[in-house]
């Protein structure tokens, strides 16, 4: 069975056919399409008006790289919720049309849903209950995952997601875009116990997440570093050598990357341990952080859990995962109408519940 | 032209949330808060004590919308909170439709709200966070009715 997934819940502009749940037959998301010019000349961000500049091309694109057609597709899925009200409609416009020309089954599918089922297209030994680690530009989440696609929600951020964190703190040291890799590779050559940065919520007892306040604490460290000359930037190498006090770029990069992976690592761990779920699944755009995976796996494996994480064309945005949950919702009986409408908010918590 | 100014300090995230829900309480549908401060001067925080007094249930997480650019919340009227941090120019800001959200019948509070200057409407309260040291802020406040 052929599903065509669509998600337009954010930025990218994303349309996948998967076949049954786990083959992923074409993944296009448009940011990464080199020709542009084919609908207008304009990397699709942020606007509902970029997202329908590009929907049709990238629905075309799709199936042209999947080699079907649509009499070849067997039902139509969207992500209706939660997301950006405009940037949804468009994306659940564009999949209602498709379904009403071509007679095909609709599902409106919850964007975090499938950013929890990536991890099930690519491992085969993937059990249940597990806890899966969703962390992104827009999501920290807790959830436990049981049989039959039911969920409990542990926890998630009260402030800025660990993604969002990481943009922000690259953007104040003049790092750049995407801060995440940026850190990340800064961050290997540097020491991370050079300075203390605090770990938010790390003891609260619960699997809730801060992650605002470690940005405001790097923020005042490099502005008292700065006055105090203590932080060594540019060309620094022998300085470094040299005294032994200084702190670099780096440090403040490996420190700060320290107390969020920290927090992260220790909550999941927690959070297997008292769920008795011998899998913590790491999915979204910073499961592609290589000390979170590193430490997380190290963790684990000294209380014997198992940790797994998708390919990165499956961590970030994506219409595969959107097509490869909605093959499973099929199968349990879902199908929505031409009514079908978007829903900003649209919680996990509402999904499934289980008990 | 009317205008009246406040300048409140707070010492810690919970002073300013405090604060923030004294505001909150005041405020009436169509009301629009432009909330202007330096990443990591408390913006998101001060939101999280303005929902509270605008009365959301208890359990509701008012987080940061820098990534997906508008969060919507039910108070005892529908509050916006919206953050313009990753959005660079006019040009972005027009295409995120705000007009529809400020001349609507919720609140609207904006993070970063410098960034649509002449998009803001001519009445509405400007708060102004600005950075003593690592806990504490001056938070000016700007009931206004200007250009």
């Amino acid at each position: 069975m052929k599903i065509l997934g669509i998600d337009t819940s954010c930025d990218e502009t994303a349309v996948a056919v998967v076949a049954d749940g786990r083959e992923v037959l074409s993944n296009i998301i448009a940011s990464q399409v080199k020709t542009h010019q084919a609908y207008g000349g304009v990397v699709p961000e942020l606007a509902s008006r970029k997202h329908i500049e590009a929907i049709n091309y990238i629905v075309k694109k799709a199936l042209t790289a999947a080699a079907v057609t649509f009499s070849d597709i067997d039902a139509v899925a969207v992500t209706n919720r939660p997301g950006l009200i405009g940037a949804l409609l468009v994306g659940v416009a564009a999949a209602k049309s498709l379904a009403y020309c071509h007679k095909l089954p609709l599902l409106g599918i919850n964007h975090i849903e499938g950013h929890i089922y990536a991890n099930f297209m690519v491992h085969d030994t993937l059990t249940f209950p597990h806890v899966c680690l969703t962390v992104s530009g827009g999501h920290t989440l807790l959830v436990e995952v049981h049989e039959g696609w039911k969920y409990k929600v542990l926890g998630g951020t009260q402030d800025d997601a660990a993604g969002e964190v990481y943009d922000k703190v690259a953007k104040y040291l003049g790092l750049g875009f995407p801060g995440g890799r940026i850190i990340d590779e800064l961050a290997q050559k540097g020491n991370p116990s050079a300075i203390k940065f605090p770990r938010p919520m790390r003891n609260s007892g619960d699997y809730q997440f801060s992650f605002s306040g470690i940005k405001t604490s790097v923020r005042y460290f490099v502005e008292k570093a700065r006055r105090t000359g203590v932080l060594v930037e540019g060309e620094r190498t022998d300085v470094k050598r040299a005294n032994l006090d200084v702190i670099t770029i780096e440090d403040i990069a490996a420190s700060f990357q320290a107390a969020v992976v920290d927090v992260l690592v220790y909550k999941s761990l927690h959070a297997a341990k008292a769920t008795g779920a011998r899998t913590i699944t790491l999915t979204g755009g910073v499961a592609a952080n290589s000390h979170l995976r590193a430490s997380l796996k190290a963790a684990a494996a000294q209380s014997g859990a198992e940790v797994y994480y998708p390919p990165l064309s499956l961590c970030t945005d994506n219409g595969a995962m959107i097509a490869g949950i909605a093959y499973q919702k099929y199968q349990q009986g879902l199908r929505d109408g031409l009514s079908l409408n978007a829903d900003a908010n649209g919680s996990i918590a509402a999904e499934s519940p289980t008990a | 032209m009317e205008k009246r100014k406040k300048t409140f300090k707070t010492e810690s995230p919970e002073e300013t949330q405090a604060l923030g829900e004294q505001l909150g309480k005041t405020l009436k549908s169509g009301d629009v808060i432009a909330l202007i401060g330096d990443l990591g001067t408390g913006k998101t925080c001060l939101t999280q004590g303005i929902a509270r007094g605008v009365g959301i249930a208890p359990d509701e997480v008012v987080s940061s919308p820098s990534y997906i650019l508008i969060n919507e919340y039910n108070g005892t009227v529908p509050i916006y909170h919206i953050d313009l941090y990753r959005l660079e120019n006019a040009e972005e800001i027009a295409e995120l439709g705000l007009s529809e959200y400020i001349e609507g019948d919720g609140i609207c509070i904006i993070e970063w709200a410098e960034r649509m200057a002449n998009g803001l409407p001519d009445i509405c309260i400007k708060i102004y966070i600005t950075w003593e040291d690592e806990n504490t802020r001056f938070i000016n406040i700007q009931h206004s009715v200007s250009r």
